[in-house]
């Protein structure tokens, strides 16, 4: 794949933006462990928003608990200012949640065509018996949700090569493409991606920060997105906020310029310089 | 239309327009996972706004041109439009490195730049500044251009608006350009890739085109419903050769794929009826076949088995000139049915009427595996300076040794140095802004190709080598080492090879391992390896690569054979400027890059150290220390 240089900007007037996502004073725990102890974090539409922290902070628990996999004991998720606690995680689907994971989660026997196409299933009218007719309104549903696959999400992410082939014979970062281009059939308004970048190589990494940063600016997509990441390089270059979060308490949450030389950032992450160091 | 001297490419556009109109393809591009038709009159329409936007930006007869992108419709209405608003085209290789766009552009006096999208405006936006001719650089896929801001930057798009307005105003400005148009006008300005020294710049006039085109399909006619499939670089003189010399003249359809990585399936839906490529193409797909065959199951290996040796038998009594007993036809006609027709479809070959090889020299062993296929392979010789080709094989009279005859109209002798002169109306006008150069090579009409060959009993040229890269055994006899470089390819664990044995008392090899091919190999034999460098260096791997040099000697007198080699650490890299764009071996270049290794062949050596820095192409630089064995072959 070429690389193209990646244009950074971030933008001011996003800070002040509609707050799409709302967590508030959340609190989760596995028997007696505390995973999130009041946690409380706005998310402002366009903007993207980077939860880091060490291992084991509680970041995919966070993320678990905003599109429905778990249920906080405690606290409010909000979503365009409803509140979304009760609802399943295919209902905050519905609603315009979509998700990567971390450890890539597609279906290895289907083609990226297949799995791409299962993403966007929530988005079908049509059901079994008309599907079966393929005929007039059905027929131009399926005329209609194929070219924004293959506008949209395909010639987006330049996986042409690969659309018929089977996930599973495809290399981790092309997967994780795969992965995120399934979120994408959805038309979500919030983007959760689970350290999309673990794994991958540098041009991978480059690739992949330039797919992020189209879908949240492109006029198309505009999309908001939650970025979980360990590569501090990209979470600083790309986010307009940064949340620190350590043993599930939140330690600071602004700008990236103001989160990189903070005191108690730089303490959570000592004696793991490793995760800290970028890889540019 | 009668190709005459006062004929011009855009005059012959203008026709085959008028004539096709709605009513043609003229070409298709797959876009979104969907071949779409581009008639005859869309081409027309969309090469007219961009010759007329061309001129409103301020161009003149005579400006340059710069084309730099993918195989794409925009990019073949640029180079039209550049032609037919009376410039001169220049095509750029879409891998060149920053250096060379800046060089071939500020060379070329270049004043207006298509690029395709933002990889190649990010060239373009580095180099603006160096090269002060260059007024405007033309996109056409927005995709990441949200950003950018330069003034100098236009889309596409609105240059053909701007054509579209000056239409209005000055209606018939655009044919007229086209009617004060000759024949011997500058067409275009194509680089040639050097394998020694920097880019030169061969004029090409319209009537060296079209009389090029004319005098190959006097041989091997195409017709206008042929299908031809676009996708090596057009700044290859064999694209310009097939999509303008010959594309034009017969107004068959050109079939651009979805992208460079889709190429292969796409040739395949396609099935083109006329194919022009380098070997390493067809090396490509000999490599394919093997690598499948080594993957499938008993019966089906020995299915192939059977069907190749009747396939080589037959082809071998056909080079021969020998017939055919009707039992081998039988016999072959049924394993054509059961096998190789079905092979020769997966690789997008069932329609292929003429496949040509050319830019580069072909191994017997991969020519004789096309012919067994069915496939008509032949090979061409010719040059950028003459406008394509020159020679090439005939129907029927195939020697895999040879590159046959010349075209009509064409001469082609040797002189009492053994370089091969042409004479043809073909032959360019001269490097631009290179006096030396053009009376070095342009004597009394005759172009000097700097090859080294002879034209043989049956009139065939054999293209020995170029003439610096013809080496003498310890016998005395003059040995091409490409020859032995292709024989080394054949095999699919050999991605590529550098023979060396000039005035030496032996000749030795430097192979470059195919990472994919040898990885699966040793997948499957439970070695662990993390890279490159690690698997390349496995005595199992030694093993393995001995073993098809044993192959490659067999046939060979005893002075040509490998007798020792070493596993390069890495593969050979264009960027690393040790092959040309087209993959050709720098082979001076290599001897002074990899001296080390050289020496230690010839030494009593059982390794060499090496101690280098390499460059990766994202700019991150790795330091490498390791020892690489030689092996010597066992007699």
């Amino acid at each position: 794949m070429r690389r193209r240089i990646v244009t950074l900007t971030m933008s001011e007037d996003r800070r002040q933006g509609e707050v799409l996502l709302e967590l508030d004073d959340v609190f989760m725990f596995f028997g007696k462990v505390g995973a999130l102890a009041g946690i409380s974090l706005q998310v402002r539409r366009g903007e993207i928003h980077s939860i880091i922290g060490p291992n084991g902070a509680g970041k995919t628990v966070m993320m678990n608990c905003i599109n429905g996999l778990y249920h906080p004991q405690k606290g409010n998720i909000y979503y365009k200012g409803q509140n979304i606690n009760k609802l399943k995680p295919h209902q905050r689907a519905k609603l315009g949640i979509a998700r990567t994971f971390q450890k890539v989660e597609v279906f290895g026997g289907m083609t990226v065509l297949d799995n791409i196409r299962l993403g966007r299933h929530i988005r079908l009218k049509s059901g079994i018996l008309r599907g079966a007719l393929y005929w007039g309104q059905t027929a131009r549903e399926e005329i209609e949700h194929r070219e924004f696959i293959e506008e949209q999400i395909i010639d987006l992410l330049e996986i042409e090569h690969i659309r018929d082939k089977p996930v599973g014979m495809l290399p981790y970062g092309l997967q994780k493409r795969v992965e995120l281009g399934r979120a994408l059939a959805l038309e979500p308004e919030l983007l959760i991606l689970d350290e999309p970048l673990a794994g991958l190589n540098l041009e991978e990494v480059e690739d992949m920060a330039r797919f992020i940063l189209d879908i949240n600016e492109e006029d198309r997509w505009k999309v908001t997105c939650i970025l979980v990441e360990h590569d501090m390089g990209v979470v600083m270059d790309l986010s307009d906020r940064v949340f620190v979060l350590n043993f599930g308490n939140r330690i600071l949450d602004g700008p990236p310029e103001e989160v990189q030389g903070h005191p108690e950032v730089i303490k959570a992450y000592l004696g793991e310089e490793d995760l800290y160091s970028t890889r540019r | 239309m009668e190709i005459t001297r006062e004929l011009t490419i855009p005059k012959l556009f203008l026709e085959r327009a008028a004539k096709y109109g709605k009513s043609k393809v003229a070409m298709r591009e797959k876009e979104f996972g969907i071949w779409k038709p581009i008639t005859w009159e869309q081409y027309l329409e969309n090469v007219k706004y961009t010759a007329l936007g061309l001129i409103r930006l301020g161009m003149e007869p005579g400006d340059k041109v710069t084309m730099i992108g993918d195989n794409r419709p925009e990019g073949l209405w640029a180079e039209m439009a550049t032609i037919c608003a009376r410039g001169i085209g220049v095509w750029l290789f879409q891998d060149c490195l920053m250096d060379e766009v800046k060089y071939i552009v500020d060379h070329s006096d270049t004043r207006f730049l298509f690029g395709e999208g933002q990889e190649e405006v990010d060239k373009a936006i580095s180099i603006f500044d160096e090269c002060p001719k260059l007024e405007k650089v033309i996109w056409d896929d927005p995709k990441g251009m949200r950003n950018y801001d330069q003034d100098y930057l236009i889309s596409f798009k609105e240059v053909q608006e701007m054509g579209r307005a000056l239409e209005k105003e000055q209606p018939g400005l655009f044919e007229e350009g086209i009617r004060k148009g000759h024949g011997d006008d500058v067409a275009l300005l194509f680089y040639t890739s050097g394998t020694t020294s920097l880019p030169k710049g061969a004029l090409l006039s319209h009537w060296n085109l079209l009389s090029m085109g004319k005098a190959l399909m006097s041989i091997d006619p195409c017709y206008e419903n042929d299908d031809f499939v676009s996708y090596l670089p057009f700044a290859w003189i064999g694209e310009q050769m097939m999509s303008i010399s010959c594309g034009l003249q017969v107004g068959f359809t050109i079939n651009f794929p979805e992208e460079p990585e889709t190429a292969q399936a796409n040739i395949r839906e396609i099935g083109p009826h006329v194919m022009f490529a380098p070997p390493r193409m067809y090396e490509q797909m000999t490599r394919t076949v093997q690598v499948k065959y080594l993957d499938s199951s008993w019966i089906k290996r020995k299915c192939y088995e059977a069907s190749t040796w009747v396939g080589h038998r037959v082809a071998n009594l056909k080079f021969d000139k020998k017939t055919t007993p009707w039992h081998w036809k039988l016999i072959d006609w049924l394993l054509y049915w059961l096998v190789r027709k079905k092979l020769k479809d997966h690789l997008g070959l069932c329609k292929v009427r003429y496949a040509y090889s050319g830019g580069a020299a072909m191994g017997p062993d991969h020519f004789r595996f096309f012919h067994a296929l069915g496939v008509n392979l032949k090979q061409i010789y010719g040059q950028t300076e003459i406008a394509g080709i020159s020679v090439v094989h005939r129907d029927g009279d195939i020697k895999f040794d040879t590159v046959g005859e010349p075209l009509p109209g064409t001469e082609v002798k040797t002189t009492e140095e053994g370089e091969i002169i042409s004479k043809s109306p073909s032959v360019f006008l001269g490097y631009y802004k290179n006096e030396e150069a053009t009376t070095e090579t342009l004597r009394n009409g005759w172009l000097y190709s700097g090859d080294r060959g002879f034209i043989d009993e049956d009139g065939h040229l054999v293209v020995f080598d170029r003439s610096k890269d013809v080496m003498t055994l310890r016998n005395g006899k003059p040995f091409s080492p490409q020859y032995l470089e292709t024989r080394l390819k054949f095999s699919p664990y050999v991605r590529d090879s550098w023979v060396i044995g000039d005035k030496r008392d032996y000749v030795t090899a430097v192979l470059c391992i195919d990472y994919d091919v040898v990885g699966k190999w040793a997948d499957e034999k439970k070695l662990t390896y993390t890279s490159y460098m690690e698997l390349s260096q496995k005595p199992q791997v030694y093993d393995l690569v001995e073993s098809q040099i044993v192959q490659a000697n067999k046939d060979l007198p005893e002075a040509a054979r490998v007798k020792k080699f070493v596993n390069l650490y890495k593969e050979f890299d264009p960027d690393d400027d040790e092959l040309t764009r087209t993959r050709k071996l720098r082979r001076s270049f290599v001897e002074s890059r990899y001296a080390d290794i050289v020496n230690a062949l010839y030494s009593d050596r059982d390794s060499v150290h090496i101690d280098t820095t390499i460059t990766y192409e994202d700019g991150r630089a790795a330091h490498i220390k390791t020892d690489l064995w030689i092996r010597e072959l066992k007699d």
